[in-house]
């Protein structure tokens, strides 16, 4: 790889990969991010070569391999899409996969390897008509399909850092801020603070020593991989955004922050880092306009607390990973005293979007107040599990139903859970919330970084909200007494309740704790660490007081209220006495099995092998 | 030179004073438990919370650690305030009701109950003793390890550091030491006159070459007399 010097050279090198791409070569394209790669992608890759390799396919102008990161659809993995027309076939294996190449070869769809779509039974053959793809707009995730994130090359192909090119050549560093400041991009971290504001700020400091910039990859909420995603697919979107940054608000290092249980989104970094060192789009003098940038990276130790900006910083600096009062705001004063910007992954990946394609058509997307796209984790009881990409604004609803399919199994949906631990519980009755920042922090809970896990009737929420107590007693960072033991008390008094010694008193002696405990700590962890408790408390308040009164838990989880029986439904098909640890299903074949409640522990095994809905839980 | 106002009150202060040094100036009481003079505030305790901002952007903050701002209206009692103080206490009673320290503000503050599981810890994690150690014994003998629930103070491997001095300043700054209180035998004990109805030290005699940390306590009082 030559180093480039010049705009003008890194113009030529970018025109000469333009012209050379020829966009209707047939394309296998594999996506195998960490969870692409956890369903067997890997495989697939290696099938695919060696057909392609057994068929002499190894002219580049026949048909071509992609290696990208995940595109989303989870559930479906591992997937191949087929380019230039878009086939999806989903859950491949390698016989299947032995197919594809041979069909991609001959111009073919393979019909019988279509996905289904589970509303209409028929089947569908481009990724963009398939119901989970439809409505969302793929502004982000979409590039994760374009490149593969090992090769610059192919980054540049799609017109990587011709962003961050376009603003050298404005010449002038504040043409950017203005650019993100008219965008109305907020920040994608949590509290959607203004990007653009943030880097005026950040502009506006004077320091000899330096300012900084810092990629917050830390990522700790249960449940939610959209950072992991675009650092896996797309490193180099996160490099060139840091890098618009850096030159807009006079920074001359960058800092990505990321968790070490990221290994693939580190090393795609690593050799994202290398490849723009060796092409001179990083270091000193960068393409001969005299302005110096570099990027290193620091891996946190997977502590929760160190997503929290100050905490997040010392942390930076080697000390204990503990928030400190703001202010000083880390813009003032930062990693070892230097002014320091902190931005969410995918706060960074949308720069380049909006430097290249204008602030005006960026803000055409979503809602007046929140522009843009946000990544949303989808997960819990939904038939389509994944990264979903809308823009703000759209309903809840259409998220649940549109995009996800609807309940996984029979059991209606009865709320969503979005923000991890720092958020709240949003019931069905209030599905038509649209999804922005201000609404969702009306209804008690947050945006957060983007996790959004569906409950239904076999969710208890009293046991969720004691998941996140429990999550949080560890994760806090102990230093305030009302985070460390009001959290731990809090956990205390659910446990109670889910065992069935809880009192009405002590419901309300938690509703106090909780109010108390949001209002009087220091950092984002504790005041919004009761979130989960009060929207709750808020929505659910019924199902705390089923177990407090009438000992029972109505989703049936809570261990030490439920009972199981056989119902009518059971045919004596047996599988359930052999699923038993305890022995305690006594019956004969084709007659209807007993539960013997003194033995039974209540571990479900019953339920999960049964086949006719015959064990009731109640 | 920094203008706020506190409960009504106007306070010009120098740059860099806390919310609290300038209610105390104004001779405004906010209790204390993690905060000391000369050592650097820390935050942990939350029992020196107060409420600044108007309307819906009022928020409650600890007063040791917030920075003095031009035009910040704060105010030390609101019912706000007055809450989240008498849980905190409520809180510290729970978890450490040996504590002289904590039953004293919890008795001022009007706290009459107690409505959690009770324990008996030791520590509270106020950090004074670390601080005490690193700032003004300049040994950093002692340290936090460990997050949330598993939080501790100690030394690396519970091996006593070579930096100690045995200088018993971080017992000196406890709120809630166990050591100072529970021994009953001098030469275990550095004083236990406040916890025990008959106070060992008035045995002048047995810890006549100890230090006592108590200024005047219990004992000393009665054996004064
Ligand atoms: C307890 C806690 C955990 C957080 N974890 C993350 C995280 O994992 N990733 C993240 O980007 N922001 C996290 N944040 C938010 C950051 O503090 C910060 O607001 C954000 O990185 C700013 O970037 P943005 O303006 O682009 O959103 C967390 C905040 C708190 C209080
Ligand atoms: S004295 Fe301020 S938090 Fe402890």
């Amino acid at each position: 790889m030559q180093k480039l010097s010049t705009i003008e050279e890194f113009q030529d090198l970018q025109g000469r990969l333009l012209s050379e791409r020829d966009p209707s070569v047939p394309t296998i394209v594999i996506p195998a991010g960490t969870c692409g790669q956890a369903s067997g992608a890997n495989d697939l890759i290696r099938v695919a070569k060696r057909e392609l390799l057994a068929r002499g396919l190894t002219d580049k102008n026949n048909v071509r391999l992609r290696v990208t990161g995940c595109h989303g659809f989870c559930e479906a993995e591992p997937s191949v899409l087929v380019e230039p027309d878009g086939t999806f076939y989903p859950k491949v294996n390698a016989q299947k996969m032995a197919r594809i190449v041979q069909a991609v070869a001959e111009q073919k769809t393979l019909d019988d390897l279509l996905y289904i779509d589970p509303a209409t039974g028929e089947r569908v053959k481009r990724q963009s008509d398939v119901p989970f793809f439809k409505t969302q707009v793929r502004t982000i995730l979409g590039r994760n399909e374009k490149v593969d994130p090992i090769r610059i090359y192919n980054y540049l192909e799609s017109g990587g850092y011709s962003a961050f090119v376009g603003a050298l050549t404005q010449g002038e560093p504040r043409w950017a801020i203005e650019q993100v400041k008219e965008s109305g991009l907020r920040g994608r971290g949590g509290a959607g603070f203004p990007a653009g504001l943030k880097w005026e700020l950040l502009a506006a400091q004077r320091n000899g020593h330096g300012k900084s910039l810092v990629c917050n990859a830390d990522e700790g909420d249960p449940g939610a991989y959209m950072d992991r995603s675009v650092l896996e697919g797309n490193p180099h979107s996160i490099l060139e955004g840091m890098l618009i940054g850096g030159y807009a608000t006079g920074a001359n290092e960058g800092v990505i922050y990321v968790r070490a249980e990221y290994p693939l989104a580190i090393k795609h970094l690593v050799i994202a880092l290398r490849q723009c060192h060796e092409l001179g789009l990083l270091g000193e003098n960068i393409l001969g306009t005299g302005f110096s940038f570099d990027i290193s990276i620091v891996k946190g130790a997977g502590a929760f607390v160190c997503g929290e900006e100050t905490a997040l910083i010392r942390s930076i600096e080697g000390k204990m990973g503990e928030p400190r009062q703001r202010p000083p705001f880390p813009v003032q004063k930062g990693i070892e005293g230097k002014p320091t910007a902190i931005n969410n992954v995918e706060t960074w990946a949308n720069i380049p979007v909006i430097i290249a394609e204008g602030a005006e058509t960026f803000s055409k997307v979503g809602t007046k107040g929140n522009t843009g796209t946000k990544i949303f984790s989808l997960v819990g009881k939904i038939r389509n599990t994944g990264l979903v990409e809308v823009p703000m604004g759209i309903t809840i609803n259409d998220i649940v139903t549109k995009i996800g399919g609807g309940p996984a199994g029979r059991a209606k949906i009865k709320a969503v859970q979005t923000g991890g631990p720092s958020g709240g519980c949003i019931p069905v009755k209030r599905f038509d919330l649209p999804i922005d920042y201000d609404s969702l922090a009306e209804a008690g809970s947050i945006m957060g970084s983007g996790g959004m896990i569906v409950a239904d009737e076999h969710t208890c929420m009293v046991d969720v909200s004691k998941y996140f107590m429990g999550f949080l007693t560890d994760e806090s960072c102990g230093k305030c007494f009302t985070c460390r033991k009001g959290i731990q008390r809090m956990h205390e008094i659910l446990e109670d309740v889910c065992e069935g010694r809880g009192t009405l008193d002590q419901l309300d002696l938690l509703e106090e704790l909780a109010t108390v405990v949001k209002d009087a700590t220091m950092c984002g962890l504790g005041q919004t660490a009761s979130n989960p408790v009060l929207s709750t408390l808020r929505y659910f308040r019924d199902e705390y007081v089923e177990h407090i009164v009438n000992q029972r838990c109505p989703a049936g989880v809570c261990k030490a209220l439920v009972s199981y029986s056989i119902n009518d439904e059971c045919t004596g098909c047996m599988l359930c006495t052999k699923s038993c640890p305890e022995n305690a299903i006594s019956g004969v074949k084709k007659e209807r099995h007993s539960i013997d409640t003194g033995k039974c522990i209540r571990c479900g095994a019953c339920v999960t092998v049964c086949e006719f809905e015959a064990i009731d839980v109640a | 030179m920094i203008t706020l106002t506190i409960n009504g009150l106007e306070a010009t202060v120098d740059e860099g004073t806390t919310v609290l040094e300038a209610a105390r100036f104004l001779g405004l009481p906010i209790p204390t438990l993690c905060h000391m003079e000369g050592l650097s505030p820390y935050g942990a305790c939350r029992l020196c919370v107060v409420e600044i901002g108007e309307g819906p952007k009022a928020k409650i903050v600890s007063s040791c650690t917030y920075p003095a701002q031009d035009g910040l209206r704060v105010r030390t009692s609101s019912a706000r305030v007055v809450r989240a103080r008498k849980m905190v206490l409520e809180l510290l009673l729970a978890s450490c009701p040996q504590s002289k320290t904590i039953q004293d503000l919890a008795s001022f503050h009007n706290v009459r109950q107690q409505r959690f599981r009770q324990e008996h810890d030791d520590c509270i994690l106020c950090g004074l003793c670390v601080r005490m150690c690193e700032e003004q014994m300049m040994a950093k003998a002692i340290g936090f390890r460990g997050r949330g629930q598993t939080r501790s103070i100690g030394t690396p491997f519970d091996v006593r550091s070579e930096a100690c001095r045995l200088c018993g300043g971080c017992m000196y700054v406890c709120p809630a030491c166990q050591l100072r209180c529970t021994y009953t035998e001098p030469d275990k004990a550095v004083c236990g006159g406040c916890a025990n109805l008959s106070p060992p030290c008035v045995d002048i005699e047995s810890f006549d070459d100890m230090m006592c940390y108590m200024s005047p306590c219990v004992a000393c009082e009665t054996a004064a007399h």
